[in-house]
């Protein structure tokens, strides 16, 4: 039913009751999936499969991306450090904000974009041929074998990725900093890491496990939700980076939040 | 197999409207109808990929309709599914198409499943398209295969849409001798089509829907002999697919 000849109230009203149906529809997806990974059968060769495929052919981007962020943050924390005379501090600073949060953030929105739109497009395009409807005919639970073992694929590849973008970003910035300076590696690296303890690289590294399960939720859920052809599989690919995107960045402030609660010293 | 007063709606649209059949063991039934009379949607019921608002129906003298899910999978694992697109999984090859029911359900080794799954493609004639993909086949062989996957485990009940929509006449024949190899075997075949000749060499038993309901239900005869226009002019009709 079209909405032509409603009030402005109506509209309203219609699009924010739809707004709270979707919400309510993908939290209940997301807690569907955390409950069914917990009841055989486990998939772990497909789990395998998609660690493999989010993982392994995530890393020539993250890497790349790493170490051109390195080389950007040097170039910016020198300028400004070098105004105070502390460019001793440059390595240090750069983990810091590469650990802390702009290798988990960057890494999250890199894989929601390259992995998320895949999995949106993909399951999409089996709903729309039918092939998931195959998969239940054959006797196979077609959201477990589809959305479950994605969500647990990514929330193991999302942290190994994050630690992947960290490294990249700190030889970035030893390769400007040596570029400038003719700094060596072993200098670099002992100043990068003196003041990074494990409350700066567990917390923030294991955030993105909570990443891993947002991207991979919203884009199950659209491509499970996907109609109108291949129109809708493209909707859904891209509704997938949108949504998955929104919600890591959503989702960080929340975390970061908790993180300062459970480790004070992170928050300086 | 029996639909008991079973009906169903999407929406304002009434989709089924208590129809009842039941389906003897070993035979064939086919389903008729113009498009988007229920056909589809039946098969659909069968295989529980669709739930009834109303009514009943019974595999193996259970009614699916109120299985748990993992209940529905045991029930599953009796009944092969023919999509009309045939619907093969499109990351995995012919082979791994094929195998793929075989791999989940059983506890065959790697060397007995491909062994089965070459005996199941020589089946439908396509023992040279193991390693394809399903996109460098044509249409009758996608179909083909489908049925070769819907075949793996010889299901009890084998479920087939459309056979021989949008074939050409030789590979549509083709596809309607294999069904009727199936059904020699001791598989009931529920087959729905708009075909009529293929109708007539693959069913035992037919029913003709219309608007939801049955219009008429009965061996081939019987529908030869109706008095009803639409199934009059149905079984007259020489074309399909």
């Amino acid at each position: 039913m079209g909405m032509a000849g409603w009030s402005t109230v109506d509209r309203v009203g219609a699009r924010t009751l739809g707004l709270f149906e979707s919400v309510g529809a993908l939290a209940s997806f997301g807690a569907r999936a955390g409950i069914e990974a917990f009841r055989p059968p486990y998939e772990p060769r497909e789990i395998a499969r998609h660690v493999y495929q989010f993982g392994y052919r995530s890393a020539p981007l993250i890497l790349t991306a790493g170490l051109a962020i390195g080389v950007v943050l040097s170039m910016h924390t020198r300028a400004s450090l070098e105004r105070f005379g502390a460019e001793a501090m440059i390595p240090a600073g750069l983990a810091i904000a590469l650990i802390r949060e702009t290798g988990p953030l960057t890494a999250g929105l890199l894989v929601s974009g390259r992995v998320g739109a895949g999995i949106g497009a993909e399951i999409g395009a089996m709903k729309v041929t039918e092939q998931i409807d195959a998969l239940e005919a054959n006797a196979v639970d077609a959201f477990k074998y589809l959305a479950v073992t994605r969500i647990i694929a990514l929330m193991i590849a999302m942290p190994l990725l994050t630690l992947m973008m960290d490294f990249a970003g700190i030889f970035g910035g030893y390769l400007a900093e040596a570029a400038v300076s003719g700094m060596s590696w072993s200098l670099y690296f002992e100043r990068a890491f003196t003041f990074i303890t494990y409350s700066d690289l567990i917390p923030a590294t294991l955030k993105t496990i909570v990443f891993g399960y947002l991207i991979a939720v919203a884009a199950s859920y659209l491509g499970f939700t996907t109609s109108r052809g291949t129109e809708g599989v493209g909707e859904a690919s891209t509704r997938s980076v949108v949504m998955g995107s929104m919600l890591i960045i959503l989702g960080d402030v929340v975390l970061v939040k908790i993180i300062f609660f459970f480790y004070p010293p992170v928050s300086g | 197999m029996r639909f008991d007063c079973v009906s169903k709606r999407f929406g304002p649209l009434a989709v089924l409207d208590e129809v009842s059949f039941e389906i003897p063991t070993g035979t064939a039934f086919c389903l008729l109808g113009r498009s988007g009379t229920g056909k589809s949607v039946t098969l659909r019921h069968i295989v529980g990929l669709v739930t009834p608002d109303s009514g009943r129906v019974f595999v193996e003298e259970r009614d699916i309709t109120a299985l748990t899910g993992r209940e529905l999978g045991e029930v599953r694992k009796h009944m092969g599914f023919l999509f009309q697109n045939a619907a093969l999984f499109d990351s995995m090859s012919v082979g791994e198409n094929v195998a793929f029911p075989m791999r989940r359900h059983t506890k065959m080794t790697d060397g007995e499943i491909r062994e089965r799954v070459m005996t199941k493609l020589t089946g439908v004639g396509l023992e040279a398209s193991y390693d394809k993909m399903p996109g460098d086949l044509s249409g009758g062989m996608k179909k083909r295969a489908g049925l070769a996957r819907a075949m793996a485990l010889d299901p009890a009940l084998l479920l087939v849409d459309e056979p021989s929509a949008g074939l050409d006449p030789v590979t549509a024949k083709e596809i309607d001798d294999l069904l009727v190899e199936t059904k020699r075997g001791g598989t009931t075949l529920v087959v729905v089509t708009h075909n009529i000749p293929s109708a007539r060499v693959i069913g035992d038993d037919f029913a003709v829907l219309h608007e939801g309901r049955m219009l008429v239900h009965g061996t081939l005869q019987e529908l030869d002999a109706s008095g009803e226009p639409l199934v009059q002019a149905f079984m007259r009709s020489q074309g399909g697919g």
